[in-house]
């Protein structure tokens, strides 16, 4: 204490992480704490970084695809796809419809798994200590059985290939797939309710964790976290890739922008993808299910440069790939999704607890396999 | 020079528009390109580098969509010299706050130095770590692991690719 009776403190340095549970992998946030408050934080990464542009640009365009699905381990057929994609338009492919239609069937299976997970894991950091992961855990696990029916991994599915998919549905997998959808409307409205409903939970996440439209747009924000900080932007509506034109659906979009409007967007962007998935599964049309006139062997790619992105469920996917002609990439980078989404974690996290950094890191979504490459 | 809003638009008929501006017009053109309310590019998507080794360049490219008029994407490319000292263009961190961490990532992978970047520090490689690997001329280390003695052929190519082993154990091998 001074002679003038004001008790003096300081701000206080706090490495979290890289090995903490909150952290979601190995990622470290550096805080200049100011009793409880955030005033500084900067988000150090690098730590899971294997150089994996590099790898892309030394081994043949097909070969890199299984390594597309080590990016974010969550969602190995989004990250197929959209690599596939970025090379068919260079390529100029035209892919089948019943691979289309496969596609959109295993990408919308992989929103349901990657949000239900996700939502689980905001709420452990929340204090929800597993509980709803496990409730998530126990959904994906079943779609997880689906992949690795169809192409024998559970996560590592390397499923997707130029001009198509590896292998066709047959009516067994098709009727599973319609089993694991039908679970889901209920599962949605127990899970919603359970969360929703949670006095402690709606004081802990809203109004924490502001992101401003304008801000949002301006960072290149993008995909759920965009979306509910009110960005009315979704790639399967403004490019209309694949078949997704087709399909009768609506893209949710928050208010407000808080931590409670993530976790909101989240759930109903879930209850859009069964409804995608209703309609895909019922509309599946017969065919082939890979372009046949495409050689995967020696394949190579004209000469130029081209970008591809979807809207994977984490955000905006996109491939920036420039050819020699040959039958390697000449460049090869994707822009993830996680990676750009958690640039912004200091605007929202400013004057906000350190209980509150963590829920907010974990509204953002983010796999380190994907953030550090 | 500035392009017209014709210009770009018949550019974004095109099947993959790109945009190739000097380093000097960049910021100006960016301001333009963000600005005009018949093109409002206010969403900078992607930014990374290539390394043209064979034209003696390095290309930085910016992705560029509109969210308000949801059009893109325009490549916005702009080159600099490979030799480190004058690999240097303007940030566009500016205009879209997006940019900072890509830049960070293209400085740090291919050692593009971004002027009027606020932060410019490394982010996937460690801060000792000396050559910017994504380059086309960069020699992968011999061995992965850490040697406290570098000898023979791992310490020719240890020293050709400079950033691996630490100086000091170069330094006592002299």
């Amino acid at each position: 204490m001074s002679a003038t009776g004001i008790i003096e403190t300081q701000t206080l340095e706090v490495s979290l992480g890289p090995q903490h549970p909150s952290t979601h992998g190995v990622f470290r946030m550096d805080v200049v704490l100011d009793g409880e408050y955030v005033v500084k934080l900067k988000p150090v990464m690098g730590y899971l970084h294997r150089n994996h542009e590099q790898i892309g640009e030394k081994i043949a365009w097909l070969a890199n695809m299984p390594y597309t699905d080590r990016l974010d381990y969550f969602c190995s057929m989004t990250n197929n796809w959209a690599y596939a994609l970025a090379v068919e338009k260079m390529a100029g492919i035209k892919v089948p419809e019943r691979a289309e239609y496969i596609r959109v069937i295993m990408a919308e299976l992989t929103r349901l798994l990657n949000h239900a997970c996700g939502i689980g894991f905001l709420l452990s950091d929340c204090g929800a200590w597993f509980t709803p992961v496990l409730y998530g855990l126990r959904e994906r696990e079943l779609i997880l059985d689906f992949f690795e029916t169809v192409s024998g991994a559970r996560m590592m599915c390397n499923y997707m290939r130029f001009g198509g998919v590896r292998v066709d549905l047959d009516d067994q997998m098709l009727a599973m797939a319609r089993n694991i959808v039908a679970r889901w409307p209920k599962f949605l409205d127990e899970f919603e309710k359970l969360m929703t409903e949670n006095e402690v939970l709606l004081a802990r996440t809203q109004r924490v964790g502001i992101l401003p439209r304008e801000l949002a747009i301006n960072a290149s924000i993008s995909g759920p976290m965009a979306r509910a900080s009110g960005v009315e932007y979704d790639i399967r509506k403004v490019d209309k890739y694949g078949v997704y034109d087709r399909f009768d659906f609506r893209v949710p979009v928050g208010e407000t922008g808080d931590v409670f409007d993530r976790f909101m967007i989240r759930i109903l962007e879930m209850r859009e993808a069964v409804k995608i998935l209703e309609q895909a599964l019922s509309d599946i049309p017969a065919g082939p299910f890979i372009a046949p006139e495409v050689k995967l062997r020696n394949f190579k790619v004209p000469a130029g440069d081209g970008y591809g992105r979807i809207e994977a469920p984490k955000g905006e996917l996109g491939f920036y790939l420039v050819s020699e002609g040959g039958t390697k990439a000449y460049r090869y980078h994707v822009r993830p999704p996680s990676f750009i989404n958690l640039t912004i974690l200091e605007d929202m996290c400013l004057g906000h607890k350190v209980a509150d950094a963590v829920i907010i890191l974990g509204s953002v979504d983010i796999v380190l396999g994907e953030v550090d490459r | 020079m500035i392009p017209t809003v014709e210009q770009i638009r018949e550019l974004l008929s095109a099947k993959s528009p790109a945009l190739l501006v000097d380093g000097g017009e960049l910021l100006a053109v960016a301001k333009f390109l963000k600005n005009d309310p018949q093109l409002q590019f206010d969403f900078c998507s992607c930014v990374t580098a290539v390394d043209y080794i064979k034209q003696d360049c390095i290309e930085v490219v910016y992705h560029l969509y509109s969210v308000a008029l949801k059009h893109g994407p325009l490549a916005l490319k702009v080159r600099a010299p490979r030799a480190l000292e004058q690999c240097r263009v303007p940030s566009l961190t500016p205009v879209w706050r997006g940019c900072e961490y890509q830049e960070r990532e293209a400085f740090d992978l291919f050692g593009v130095k971004f002027d009027g970047h606020s932060d410019l520090r490394r982010i996937l490689m460690w801060d000792e770590f000396v050559v910017h690997p994504m380059r086309k001329d960069y020699v992968p280390p011999m061995d992965y692991e850490w040697e406290p003695t570098p000898h023979g052929e791992t310490l020719t190519r240890a020293k050709a690719q400079g950033g691996i082993v630490p100086a000091s154990a170069l330094e006592a091998k002299k």
